[in-house]
């Protein structure tokens, strides 16, 4: 409203298999940013989606998307497996599962270890198991590019790690292009591929090593927060190999301006 | 068709059943009640209760302007009235910076004076009072038959949008990334409400037609831990208390609307004793 851009001039490449993470104080616009990838703030410029073989792609990339809180009901009367279906079919939920429904998103949950609670209801799961299952929704089908807004809000340590392991194994098996918005430095240092430290618009962009001994950090984020050691650059060099190797499959330019 | 229902109800050993307009009556009651049932379910999850009891209450200017019109059966001002309101409430909701609620509010208090200042004219009110009860022992066989088409049409769209709603009601921006245009089927929905609503209200009366519409749907959601077993406890709910007022009003001599809306609070009062945990 007013017209007001609240993040602007971002012009950055994702590669696939690649997890980056957006850090920025509050109100940086860093859920702003990925609601602009999905196209629902209004924004200038464009995201462009190109393939391996060079050419465009048609179209938007299929995007997977964890809302940042997914605020429901706690006693509605909707269970994991009528989340799965009223996303995947058009067949009403009430009719009952499709049976290639049903198996698709159970593979996906046992992926991230949640499949014993597919007929459980939504408001009976615990924080860390409701996001798990909303990561397989996202999931199923596979998407390009998967955006994570602090995944891990209001979870305890032992689930937030799980959710971790799960999602950088994930970036791997799937070659997904994952982006996510943390809060947690150490996390962060522990898992990110490439770091985007944002405030209005990109002030630092790199891996771990670098972005979290640039002095920046400290003056954006303020003086209290603790920096954690930037993980070996070894690390990286096998990961800037694979990039090569997988290319530009899901490069995509990010809207330059937005106004919500 | 007909002949056969009154063949196979009238030969029912009870009292009520050899009266011809109590076997309408009690068609009428299984068709109605398990629709509006079917509805309320979304109604509810999607939060539309004050919505679709401000509908409920609009129609009186439906009925209104019919009359003027010298309509003698306002069925259509009332589906026109309904749907154009529908269609000034989503329009207001985007324009306006008031909540939600106080556009709805808004919009039901200016069409309950317009449709009673047109209705009292010359102090007439009190023929139009049947709208605000209801009387469902005065249906007969070709507005049953109407009933079938408006479920004909509501069982098309439920099976083509029903997801849609749903995931709309669910989270709006887990149904955005998933590529659902949610303004357009909210939109489709709240005129398939509309649509009900109005069909329904000369049955069940406006005062009550709200309570029929959630009550079935409440209790379910003391029963149910999925979305089937949600719309199928909603519907048998319907059915039971349906058929329960009907007979009840019959014995009280009590209007027929009110008294189902009883027995589904009756309902809901028994599902808090077995609700899941």
């Amino acid at each position: 409203m007013g017209g007001k851009a609240v993040i602007e001039k971002i012009n950055l490449h994702i590669h696939c298999g690649e997890l980056t993470v957006i850090i920025g104080p509050n109100g940086a616009g860093k859920t702003t940013l990925l609601k602009a990838i999905l196209g629902e703030v209004p924004h200038i410029g464009k995201l462009q989606f190109a393939r391996s073989d060079r050419k465009e792609a048609r179209g938007r990339p299929k995007i997977g998307y964890v809302p940042q809180r997914f605020e429901i009901d706690a006693h509605a009367p909707v269970s994991v497996m009528d989340l799965f279906s009223a996303t995947l079919a058009k067949w009403p939920v009430w009719f009952g599962h499709r049976r290639k429904i049903t198996e698709a998103a159970l593979k996906m949950l046992a992926q991230v270890q949640v499949a014993h609670l597919a007929d459980e209801r939504l408001g009976k799961l615990s924080t860390g198991q409701l996001q798990r299952v909303l990561l397989a929704l996202a999931l199923t089908p596979a998407p390009d590019i998967l955006l994570l807004d602090e995944p891990t809000a209001g979870m305890d340590p032992a689930g937030a790690a799980l959710f971790y392991d799960i999602i950088s194994k994930l970036r791997h098996d799937y070659d997904l292009s994952i982006i996510l918005v943390s809060h947690e430095l150490p996390v962060v240092a522990q898992f990110a591929d490439r770091i985007l430290l944002l405030n209005r618009t990109v002030l630092c962009d790199g891996p771990p090593h670098q972005v979290l001994s640039n002095k920046l950090l400290v003056e954006t984020l303020g003086n209290d927060v603790i920096i954690p050691a930037p993980p070996a650059e070894e690390r990286f060099t096998a990961h800037n190999r694979r990039r090569q190797e997988c290319d530009t499959r899901s490069a995509t330019g990010l809207p330059q301006r937005s106004t919500p | 068709m007909m002949e056969l229902w009154h063949n196979v109800i009238g030969r029912l050993p009870f009292d009520w059943a050899q009266y011809a307009f109590m076997h309408n009556a009690l068609l009428a009651v299984i068709i109605i009640t398990p629709l509006l049932a079917l509805l309320g379910c979304m109604v509810i999850s999607n939060q539309m209760t004050f919505f679709s009891d401000a509908i409920g209450h609009a129609t009186l200017a439906g009925i209104a302007l019919g009359a003027i019109m010298g309509m003698n059966d306002p069925f259509w001002a009332m589906i026109i009235f309904a749907a154009m309101l529908t269609l000034a409430v989503t329009f207001l909701r985007r324009l306006s910076t008031a909540p939600s609620d106080a556009v709805i509010g808004l919009v039901m208090a200016f069409a309950v004076a317009l449709g009673v200042v047109l209705l009292s004219r010359g102090g007439g009110f009190a023929r139009y009072s049947k709208y605000l009860i209801g009387d469902i022992l005065t249906i007969m066989p070709p507005e049953i038959f109407r009933m079938l088409l408006v479920v004909a049409a509501v069982a098309v769209i439920w099976t083509l949008l029903f997801n849609s709603i749903f995931l709309a009601g669910l989270n709006r921006s887990l149904a955005r990334s998933r590529g659902l245009n949610i303004w357009p089927t909210e939109t489709v929905f709240a005129l398939l409400v509309a649509l009900v609503v109005a069909t329904t209200i000369p049955w069940i009366g406006l005062l009550v037609i709200n309570s029929m519409l959630i009550l079935p749907a409440i209790a379910a959601r003391n029963l149910a831990q999925s979305m089937r077993g949600y719309i199928f406890w909603s519907i048998g709910l319907a059915l039971v208390s349906g058929a329960a007022g009907l007979l009840s009003s019959y014995y009280l001599g009590t209007a027929t609307g009110a008294t189902i809306v009883l027995c589904a609070f009756a309902c809901f009062v028994a599902t808090l004793v077995f609700r899941k945990r």
